[in-house]
């Protein structure tokens, strides 16, 4: 009784309370917080003296000037982020090759040894050795190098400061995409690798804005995808050219994609930003820190053990059951034919139609783990299904070939042609993020939903894009 | 073997796809989005949509009769008799003669439709990033789907507001509402001094025109001439000038005597690179996290702003304000207004 009259009392005071909230007009919160910030800034002029440095000052307004230029702020842009790349690109190739000289060609077949004198039964070895070593191996190789390059540089372009002007300078042509200006960085990002983009984005404070950029961070080719666009691009685009414009040529078609996957980003943002992201909050801020000399083994530590060993550890993770189930599909036979063979039989018609192979298919869905992993995959899967003997290393054991002309001789022997390059081409430019970046998304999306279209939208712009191309090139070529 | 498929076929089938596709999710306008907003029961909303109309009348004291309301609720004579037969049976609606009259049950069944629908609205406006010209026709939607218990706890989350982005109040949960004290913009004289608290939202396309204008609720305005076909009033130091008709779709509160704004405030996005201004303040049609985030860096009353530099393609600008330098869009510095001061150099 006693508890119910107080309650009975409350009610009454709360209502009363919220009744007199109406009388204190619609903008009551504004004012509050706009007078507290009025206060608190007359206060500071009041009391805070700035000994201003106005040499550094001036100094940092001449760049600042100098980097946002009508003229100049593009081509240095372009010109730094290229050297970036070049740098990744150029300094990767020893220690990778050194990388895979090590852990793929002396420890594999080490181990082989070490397990064929322990008596180990062959698909014991196989599974571990051949499968989830190897694929582990071959992910490290390929991966560890550039990242361990390119993470850094970026960083320190990061640390200078010069990272948030490119932001700035490209803010408008994101803008019109509905996007944020920092989307020009994580897109940047996903050049070295898509997992790391999508971690970028956390740079982008504003909820819709952020998830465009980890939705469309896929359409920036990956370190991962760079390889096989050149190799297959070098096999397929310059075996067509003439010889002496073979180069020129294949290197203008893998830049081609590159800027296709820009196109494709822009264009996808916003489509989203128009549709189903449209009542998304949205809120721009960009501030622009003051330039400082970059802090060298802080930007080293952060970039190599956050991103760096954090990325390769999440791919190596994925890449020891994926490698067992490459092994398993290539080796376990069905009424005498793998299950691999199997698939590629039930998959070619179908894959035939967007100018595709079922081998390839096989490898997307098998190699998920890396992008890295495709060409060897494909390569294992077109010696087992087209039965060579004498290449390779063995069913079911990924390898790649030294000469761009045995690769070529295998993969025409599989039955390609230059549009089933070319299909390939805007495949590994437009198919699925690998399973390290979507777990990444998910991580940062904590949705469901949006790690599924940052997963399936790309895989059905792929589809289509292959089909009409396919389908064209045939009208056209009758 | 597939290669029996003739190309030509094959492109037409996948053109037709992508059509069909296209027609299924096409926003607003394709069949899927149109039957979402299908799915909810057409007779309930009709009644709610009623009860809705007859309460907003009583609560402006305007007396209704079946001609109008068959009229308001676009629908005919004889199915408006019916649907106040049927309210009538279920005892939220009294008529005497052909004059109609709430019931408290169906005054309290009003209330919570407009108080889920006043939450969303506000909600809308400033949580999410949907346009201003779409907030009413989303709640009108919403108000027959979400429950009054979904609605408080919303309501809760977002600091239980009391008025809606229009400047109307929101029924408290207990159905109260404060006694209606406005009167339209039409009805002040010349040099009298009032705020605006309620622009009208329908019909659309004036609502659209006065938005245009710039006009928001809470926005202060002084008259300066009233004629027979045009008043002409300051707001924000801006003249505008609006027809009685339109200047009857916006509901006013007179203010006690004090000096009206008679400065002009200019948009930042005026300011030229190097020049400084004093911030004067933020539009409130910039509201939610947009707002927040220009207080957090910076932009506040009172605080000094430089044009520091444009971007290479020149929007945004970067403006150095309380010793940081931020990048603003220039959508945003229309929104911030600005008295210009002169630089000492």
């Amino acid at each position: 009784m006693e508890d119910n009259k107080e309650k009975v009392g409350s009610d009454a005071i709360l209502s009363l309370a919220n009744n007199l909230r109406w009388d204190l007009g619609v903008n009551l919160h504004d004012t509050v917080i706009e007078s507290i910030y009025e206060d608190a800034s007359r206060i500071a002029r009041k009391a805070v003296n700035k000994e201003g440095d106005p040499a550094t000052y001036s100094l940092e307004q001449r760049i600042d000037q100098l980097v946002t230029s009508r003229w100049l702020g593009f081509p240095l842009m372009f010109l730094l982020l290229a050297l970036v790349f070049w740098l990744t690109v150029a300094g990767a190739n020893v220690p990778s090759g050194l990388l895979a000289d090590l852990l793929v060609d002396t420890f594999h077949p080490m181990l082989k040894n070490a397990a064929s004198s322990l008596g180990a039964p062959w698909w014991l070895s196989g599974v571990l050795i051949d499968g989830a070593y190897l694929s582990m191996a071959w992910v490290i190789s390929v991966m560890l190098p550039p990242m361990a390059i390119f993470f850094p540089l970026f960083t320190l372009l990061e640390d200078l400061g010069y990272l948030p002007r490119v932001a700035f300078n490209m803010d408008s042509l994101f803008r019109k995409a509905g996007a944020h200006g920092k989307q020009a960085l994580t897109l940047s990002m996903g050049f070295g690798c898509n997992a790391a983009g999508v971690i970028a984005a956390r740079v982008i404070d504003s909820p819709r804005e952020r998830l465009i950029a980890i939705i469309t961070n896929n359409f920036s080719l990956c370190n991962g995808r760079w390889p096989t666009q050149i190799l297959i691009a070098s096999i397929f685009i310059g075996g067509a050219a003439p010889s002496y414009l073979a180069g020129v040529i294949s290197a203008g078609a893998v830049v081609g994609i590159a800027v296709l996957g820009i196109g494709f980003s822009l264009a996808v943002s916003w489509g989203l930003s128009q549709t189903v992201l449209k009542g998304e909050a949205s809120a721009f801020s960009l501030e622009l820190p003051p330039y400082r000399p970059p802090r060298i083994w802080q930007a080293l530590y952060t970039s190599l053990i956050d991103r760096t060993v954090f990325v390769l550890w999440r791919a190596v993770v994925f890449a020891i059951p994926a490698g067992i189930v490459i092994w398993v599909v290539a080796n376990i036979e069905i009424n005498s034919l793998s299950l691999a063979g199997h698939f590629i039989h039930w998959a070619n018609p179908f894959a035939l139609i967007f100018g595709l192979n079922g081998v390839i298919l096989l490898a997307y869905i098998i190699a998920i783990p890396a992008n890295e992993i495709v060409i060897p995959t494909v390569l294992m899967l077109t010696v087992v299904s087209a039965g060579m003997s004498g290449v390779g290393e063995g069913t079911g054991v990924m390898f790649e070939l030294e000469s761009v002309q045995d690769t070529a001789g295998i993969l025409q022997a599989g039955g390609w042609t230059l549009l089933t390059g070319i299909n390939l081409m805007l495949f590994s430019l437009l198919h699925n993020p690998c399973s390290t970046t979507i777990y990444t998304i998910y991580k940062e999306t904590k949705s469901l939903k949006w790690t599924a279209v940052a997963t399936f939208l790309p895989i059905v712009l792929g589809f289509a894009v292959c089909f009409f191309v396919t389908q064209f090139w045939r009208l056209l070529a009758g | 073997m597939m290669l029996s498929i003739q190309p030509a076929f094959a492109l037409t089938t996948g053109l037709l796809v992508l059509l069909f596709l296209g027609l299924l999710f096409w926003p607003q306008k394709g069949l899927f989005a149109i039957w979402s907003v299908g799915k909810v029961n057409t007779q309930r909303v009709l009644l709610e949509d009623a009860l809705k109309f007859l309460f907003d009348s009583e609560y402006k004291g305007i007396p209704i009769r079946l001609n109008g309301f068959a009229g308001y609720l676009h629908i005919s004579t004889d199915k408006a008799t019916r649907l106040v037969e049927s309210l009538r049976a279920m005892g939220l609606v009294q008529s005497k003669e052909d004059l109609l009259k709430l019931t408290d049950a169906g005054r309290s069944y009003a209330l919570r439709i407009i108080r889920v629908h006043r939450i969303w609205e506000r909600y809308l406006a400033d949580e999410t990033g949907v346009a201003n010209k779409e907030w009413h026709g989303k709640a009108d939607l919403q108000e027959h789907r979400m429950s009054l218990e979904a609605a408080d706890m919303l309501a809760a989350q977002i600091g239980n507001p009391v008025f809606d982005p229009h400047g109307d109040p929101i029924p408290s949960s207990r159905g109260e509402l404060p006694a209606f004290t406005g009167k339209p913009l039409s009805a002040l004289k010349e040099g009298e001094l009032a705020r605006i608290v309620h622009i009208e939202d329908e019909p659309g396309a004036i609502y659209a025109q006065i938005l245009a204008l710039g006009l928001y609720p809470g926005m202060q305005i002084y008259i300066m001439d009233v004629s027979d076909d045009r008043i002409q009033f300051a707001a924000n130091g801006e003249e505008c000038v609006l027809t009685p008709l339109f200047a009857s779709n916006i509901t006013v509160e007179s203010l006690a005597e004090r000096e009206p704004l008679k400065e002009k405030f200019a948009p930042l996005s005026t300011l030229r690179l190097g020049e400084s201004a004093e911030i004067k303040g933020i539009s409130p049609s910039c509201r939610g996290q947009q707002r927040r985030r220009l207080m957090d860096l910076g932009v506040v009353p009172g605080a000094l702003i430089r044009a520091a530099f444009a971007s290479a393609t020149g929007d945004p600008v970067a403006y150095q304000v309380m010793g940081a330098t931020v990048a603003i869009r220039k959508s945003q510095a229309d929104l911030i207004f600005i008295k210009p001061v002169l630089t000492p150099n």
